[in-house]
């Protein structure tokens, strides 16, 4: 049994014809001008497969402009899997995520330096200091592993969070770039029994991360069987530069047959052209350069097809998440991976602003459901971002978990059928019998099964909105309840086998 | 026996089961039957009305507000079983006043003059008949000398006026001056209700008192029984 998600009836905003003329485009970019890459195998083994590689002098750093034929590119898309499976400790919150079917599940993601806490203070009106309301404050710390623990445990309780991408860059004073792959795998996977997703900050420690995991899964082809972790890789620096750095890593994972998220990130109006077309083209190609390194090095290596266009802001040039513009280039991207019957990992619900409220919900909502709506299968930044990227705040996961639970009522697809037809007209037939002619008895087998939308849960009674506290006493709630540690023999052999791990992670 | 009946009964009010074609919560109890045939039954086992009201309606709608207290309940399972109890009460009216029983109390409900929207009073309805009360009900659109001809028939203990629209709740205030015209307000306590009317509208219109929901209908109406 996996994580079910939701099917929807996908929005397309593409014709096919358009989707087409993209492809078309991302081919053509990728022999014109071609893609800059730094990374020497990489390189070597495009020209191997038939790609023309020029070195070319970019100063210190060697580097070669590639020239990727089609067939490289269509000979990739033919071998990644189109259907990859993420799996789970508990194997019942594993995602088989198939590229050809538009059935959406949601996680968090970023890596962010803020966690932002909700306090509550209660303020005294000014004119009249008999009225005392309580409301909420915010105290931004920063990312640690104990909180990176925390967010787990939550992404365990909450319904709609399938998969833990983890969510905080970790900065203890005891982190260092050589110890932080294994703790930050090690608090994520022994506080959640969901996937778990995260990149890799050294290359040196993949294989002790993998071992970890293997510990964990049970063993090497256990490991293989149900893959509980999986990475990000973000190989690409737009505009259309593979970087050293994460190629390699890229390469290594792809050896070892573990799933992977090719990811870019563009932003229109400075990396990346800003119009929808251009964009799209410009990640599409970045996109396919990336999945045909990973096939060129071990063809099968399950791939997830990693869109993450934005747009710059006019102000600051920073990411903007929430204008219009995001959602376009973000539903492109899932109709153009759908093209080529890859899983997408996507991207929604990401505010610019730095605490929850009016202009959190309202942009977080609109790529909620936008993005939703177009089916790609896995979308990730869902859960409890603001700042752009930079914050990850609990208490607005919590709503955002009820919000997307909201979200998925909605998109899913219609229940029509002649049974349920004739059941209605029963029960019109005999409310009109009556002599209040309220249909209100018929709700309730709908209301207690889950089939229509429970009442709000964070609304608030009187003139003041309470959904933050609300929200805040559910988060603490769930973190009062007992983490879901793995058993301590497993802890105690991951101890002894795996080098850098804290002791104080130790159960 | 005795026992058996009544806990079906209780079990029947819990489930919000009128009939024996009603689903209640659980499908499988479609068939068996709901609270109108088993209060028939009792009644022909000569199980007495006060019996079937205090363990059987009354219990089953305790546990119902237990639930409802704990948000396991909502709204329309409240109504579903206030529908059930009421139905109860056609059935064993005739039957309480041999036995010595008496009602809570008469309610006339009406939406007034020139509004048609009466969700909100038949919801009011079900609670009230549920809570143990005789409701009359007038309909929608309701003349004001109809509602005066009716407290004069029916003697009630209380009038109940919803209406939905601002354009016709001055009719309310037009009702009350009517009963007064007619000697029978000191006779009635008037309360309002509807999505257009407030406390404070209750007040300058000389009601006796306002329900912003059903439920607090029904407490304002308990309290103003007392007085």
């Amino acid at each position: 049994m996996a994580r079910q998600g939701v099917v929807v009836e996908p929005y397309q905003r593409l014709k096919l014809e358009q989707v087409e003329q993209i492809h078309r485009a991302s081919l053509a970019i990728l022999t014109d001008p071609g893609v800059v890459c730094f990374n020497r195998n990489a390189a070597e083994s495009f020209g191997d497969h038939g790609a023309e590689v020029i070195s070319i002098d970019q100063g210190a750093a060697a580097c070669w402009l590639l020239k990727i034929p089609e067939k490289i590119i269509t000979d990739a898309v033919q071998s990644a899997p189109k259907v990859v499976k993420l799996g789970a400790r508990d194997e019942n919150n594993c995602l088989i995520l198939d590229g050809r079917e538009p059935r959406v599940r949601f996680a968090s993601g970023s890596e962010a330096n803020n966690w932002l806490d909700v306090d509550v203070e209660t303020f005294v009106s000014k004119r009249d200091p008999g009225i005392e309301v309580d409301f909420p404050v915010f105290r931004v710390e920063k990312g640690t592993v104990d909180r990176l623990a925390r967010a787990a445990r939550l992404c365990e309780c909450l319904d709609s969070w399938d998969s833990f991408l983890r969510t905080l860059n970790i900065q203890d004073d005891d982190i260092t770039d050589d110890n932080k792959d294994v703790n930050k795998f090690f608090a994520s996977l022994n506080n959640t029994t969901k996937h778990v997703m995260s990149g890799l900050t050294e290359l040196s420690q993949l294989s002790n991360v993998v071992r970890m995991s293997e510990i964990i899964a049970g063993g090497e082809d256990k490991l293989r069987e149900n893959p509980i972790i999986s990475f990000i890789t973000c190989m690409v620096k737009s505009p259309l530069q593979l970087i050293n750095d994460t190629t390699q890593k890229a390469i290594e994972i792809a050896k070892r047959g573990i799933p992977l998220v090719i990811s870019s990130a563009p932003q229109g109006g400075s990396t990346a052209p800003i119009r929808e077309e251009g964009i799209v083209a410009q990640i599409n190609a970045e996109i396919l350069a990336g999945i045909a390194l990973t096939q060129l090095v071990n063809k099968g290596t399950p791939v997830l097809y990693g869109s993450v266009p934005g747009r710059a802001g006019m102000v600051d040039l920073y990411d903007s998440y929430g204008v219009p513009e995001f959602n376009q280039y973000n539903i492109d991207c899932v109709q153009v991976a759908r093209y080529y019957g890859l899983p997408c990992y996507s991207t929604g619900g990401v505010s610019d602003v730095r605490v929850p409220g009016i202009q959190a919900s309202v942009e977080r909502l609109f790529s909620h459901i936008l993005v939703t709506l177009a089916g790609p299968q896995y979308i990730h930044y869902a859960f409890g971002l603001l700042e752009r990227t930079n914050t990850f705040c609990p208490v607005q996961a919590v709503l955002d978990d009820t919000h997307i639970g909201m979200v998925k009522r909605f998109v899913r697809q219609p229940t029509v059928t002649a049974n349920r037809i004739s059941e209605s007209l029963e029960q019109i037939r005999r409310v009109m019998g009556t002599s209040h002619k309220l249909y209100v008895r018929f709700v309730r087998s709908a209301l207690h099964s889950g089939e229509i939308a429970p009442p709000y849960p964070f609304e608030g009674k009187d003139m003041v909105d309470e959904t933050l506290l609300r929200a805040r006493d559910r988060m603490e709630k769930i973190l009062s309840l007992p983490p879901p540690h793995i058993a301590k023999e497993v802890v105690d052999k991951v101890f002894q086998e795996v080098p850098g791990l804290l002791t104080r992670l130790r159960n | 026996m005795t026992e058996d009946i009544l806990a079906l009964i209780k079990e029947n009010v819990v489930q919000g089961r009128v009939t024996q074609d009603d689903e209640g919560l659980e499908e499988e109890m479609v068939g068996q039957p709901g609270v109108s045939e088993l209060t028939e039954k009792a009644l022909a086992q000569g199980i007495s009305p006060d019996d079937i009201i205090k363990r059987g309606l009354t219990k089953g709608m305790d546990i119902v507000g237990q639930k409802f207290e704990t948000k396991e309940y909502y709204i329309p399972d409240m109504l579903a079983s206030a529908e059930a109890v009421g139905v109860a009460m056609e059935i064993l009216e005739p039957h309480l006043a041999k036995s010595g029983i008496k009602s809570k109390g008469k309610i006339i409900m009406a939406t007034v003059k020139g509004d048609l929207h009466d969700i909100g009073k038949n919801i009011v309805s079900i609670l009230l008949r549920g809570a143990g009360y005789t409701v009359k009900d007038l309909g929608n659109d309701i003349d004001p000398q109809a509602i005066v001809d009716a407290v004069r028939e029916e003697s009630p203990q209380f009038v109940g006026l919803s209406a939905l629209l601002t354009s016709t709740m001055i009719h309310m205030r037009d009702t009350i001056q009517a009963l007064a015209e007619s000697g029978l307000r000191d006779k009635v306590k008037v309360i309002i209700g509807g999505a257009a009317v407030s406390e404070e509208f209750a007040q300058s219109i000389g009601a006796d008192g306002y329900g912003a929901d059903g439920f607090e209908a029904i407490r304002v109406v308990e309290a103003l029984s007392v007085q």
